[in-house]
């Protein structure tokens, strides 16, 4: 009903408020929320639910993210801030030893619905241990569910039925995204794992997540002046993902373009690339980062930060190789 | 107090029991220096077991409510008898059957009953500090009058979630009660040759938790202590720590046949041994022999019927490898 224009961390602020009124067994606890969080994500929230429901913690990431599983099994709905993923590292043996893992080794005796916040990707000037977009490690990963909202539409609807659901969910919002400013229709409750196909054409498919959803809308313009008509998929989660409106689309237009922030190799785009081929027969083709740590210097930093260019010439690449697609 | 004590022997009993018999029955279940598993071996894979300590979980277990949580660590099975499991659903899961207590997907090293707040043995080192931390805030933040235990060993003080938990535990004041169970050895290594300063008492001083030692073999002992810290943690003042100085028997897996460890190593485990101890005082203080000789008989019936209850359960189906392992995006995604 209600559609407001909000920035990304607004349309989180919102989703994680309205949960908090909504369900009294949800609380926040990571450092500085009680502040706001370093991205202001948290905004007001402690000072309208109070420190015994956003709780500020020490630098301690494995009982930041261990105390949420904790709290899970104990009834708790915890949203568990780790700043950014690059931290999360430090919290590892929790997410993917004891989150992951304890509904199925317990046999189903529990469940763990805590939504783990670890912000992806470059963030101006940050270097190699701020920087990292590691997405495929949680795709990777057997019993969560992995979420990387592109716009303040999503990081609404996907926040909020990550409070509903019960899995952990590694929530992935991206760093460069807090002040995108966007409308955040309410009642938009598309559902986690289905796509958001946000323009079609018949000449290749172009499928995205998180903040190169924007880059690929870019060069999907860039495209059309030269004629060519792109489609541009934003598949805003990773587990589940929508194969069905990628193989569809990427049927339709024979030829699949990959685009991601992510180093390339090993990224997800592979696994998209791998099963539409093996689906559709469609041509393939994949843009990433090369595999290097994120530099500091900007002319260093610019080699891992995906450009509209790149992936036009990726997309030209695609169209010569392949000049006339393959329809199934 | 006679009573009290007749009814800790029953559970050490218990405890030895099972231990002695999943032991046998994972005889040749594990693949180690150069030999295969063999597949006919009923409790496969890793197996801890906690012969000779067994009073540190009759003493801490029997202070606390069935309310009241429990995490534990890879060395888990007496904790979780303790707690109140069904002797029969755990064995169960040791043979990796479908009536095991988590349907035969954890084994020993995961064992977990919630059903008597005990929240899982834990493969990993340690981890079960911070998820202890979790489920006390929990409890603290709904207002619910109960507690949480958690058992880990000595080489768990050497990793970091240690000083986090216990840092953690005591900045919000949780009602949570740290047991070191102290069997001196690190797998293969003696613990105290590996570990800087006083030891763990005075890390959890440093750290804001009140720590007490005690002799681990003494049930006794343990248990009073265990009452009188039980009993400060659940009136609300901030959690303690017990270290519970015992001794490892066995080797760190079953299979284990510590090469490594000196005879009298293993003497002096065994010579204090806590239930012959128990045994010895309960006789000398007026408990008839017949008293424990039945209470033994009944615990060797309790373990029979265990045996042959894991042994009539299925293995899981296949298709059971695809269920509980998410609701998000589940199914047979390959």
């Amino acid at each position: 009903m209600a559609l407001s224009t909000l920035t990304y961390a607004q349309a989180a602020a919102l989703a994680v408020g309205e949960a908090m009124l909504r369900d009294d067994s949800v609380v926040v606890l990571g450092e500085d929320v009680g502040r706001g969080g370093i991205f202001q994500q948290y905004k007001g929230l402690q000072e309208e639910f109070g420190a015994h429901r956003v709780i500020d913690t020490p630098i301690s990431e494995s009982t930041i993210a261990g105390s949420g599983v904790g709290m899970a099994l104990a009834g708790l709905r915890p949203v568990v801030e780790l700043r950014v993923i690059d931290f999360a590292l430090c919290a590892m043996d929790e997410i993917v030893n004891q989150a992951a893992k304890n509904r199925f080794m317990f046999g189903g005796q529990g469940r763990v619905p805590v939504v783990l916040r670890m912000p992806i990707g470059l963030w101006g000037s940050s270097a190699a241990q701020h920087s990292q977009s590691l997405e495929a490690w949680f795709a990777h990963l057997p019993g969560v569910a992995v979420m990387c909202p592109a716009t303040p539409q999503d990081n609404y609807t996907l926040l909020s039925q990550a409070l509903c659901g019960e899995d952990p969910i590694v929530y992935l919002e991206h760093k460069e995204l807090w002040g995108l400013q966007g409308p955040v229709d309410h009642a938009d409750m598309l559902p986690a794992g289905r796509a958001r196909v946000l323009r079609t054409g018949d000449d290749l498919t172009m499928v995205s997540w998180s903040a190169a959803v924007h880059v690929a809308q870019a060069a999907a313009e860039q495209l059309a002046v030269e004629g060519v008509q792109a489609s541009v998929i934003d598949l805003r989660t990773l587990w589940p993902w929508d194969r069905h409106t990628v193989i569809a689309d990427s049927a339709r237009t024979g030829r699949l373009l990959v685009v991601h922030e992510a180093v390339q190799v090993a990224g997800f785009g592979a696994e998209v690339a791998a099963t539409a081929a093996q689906h559709c027969g469609c041509q393939v083709s994949r843009v990433g980062a090369p595999r290097i740590p994120v530099g500091y210097a900007p002319t260093l930093e610019a080699v891992s930060r995906l450009k509209p260019d790149k992936v036009v010439r990726a997309a030209r690449e695609l169209l010569a190789n392949h000049p006339r697609p393959r329809l199934k | 107090m006679t009573a009290d004590l007749v009814n800790l022997y029953r559970t050490m009993v218990r405890i030895r029991a099972f231990e002695l018999a999943a032991e046998q029955a994972s005889a040749g279940g594990v693949a180690v220096w150069g030999q295969s598993a063999d597949p006919r071996t009923k409790v496969r894979g890793p197996l801890h077991v906690s012969i000779g300590q067994e009073a540190v979980a009759a003493g801490v277990c029997a202070r606390l409510q069935r309310e009241d949580l429990l995490t534990s660590s890879h060395r888990g099975h007496g904790h979780t008898l303790a707690k109140g499991a069904s002797m029969q659903r755990m064995m169960a899961e040791l043979f990796g059957r479908s009536d095991g207590c988590n349907g035969g997907r954890g084994g020993s090293m995961h064992i977990a009953d919630f059903s008597v707040g005990m929240l899982g043995a834990n493969g990993v080192v340690a981890a079960g500090l911070p998820i202890a931390c979790g489920a006390a805030h929990a409890l603290k933040l709904r207002g619910q009058p109960h507690i949480v235990a958690c058992f880990f060993g000595d080489g768990a003080v050497n990793r970091g979630p240690f000083l986090e938990a216990l840092n953690w535990a005591c900045v919000y004041q949780l009602p949570l009660l740290f047991v070191c169970e102290d069997n001196r050895w690190s797998a293969t290594s003696r613990t105290d040759t590996l570990t800087a300063g006083p030891g763990v008492v005075a890390r959890a001083q440093a750290l804001g938790v009140a720590g007490f030692a005690v002799d681990g073999n003494d049930v006794q002992a343990v248990s009073e202590l265990a009452r009188r810290l039980v009993a400060e943690v659940r009136g609300g003042h901030g959690p303690r720590l017990l270290h519970a100085v015992t001794w490892r028997v066995r080797g760190h897996l079953s299979a284990d046949q510590q090469g490594y460890r000196a005879p009298e190593d293993i003497a002096a485990a065994t010579e204090t041994d806590p239930i012959s101890r128990t045994r010895q005082h309960l006789l000398h203080t007026g408990t008839p022999q017949q008293d424990l000789a039945a209470i033994e008989e009944q615990v060797a019936n309790e373990v029979r019927n265990a045996l042959a209850f894991a042994e009539a359960s299925p293995l899981p189906h296949a298709h059971q490898a695809f269920n509980e392992v998410q609701t998000l995006g589940a199914g047979t995604w390959h």
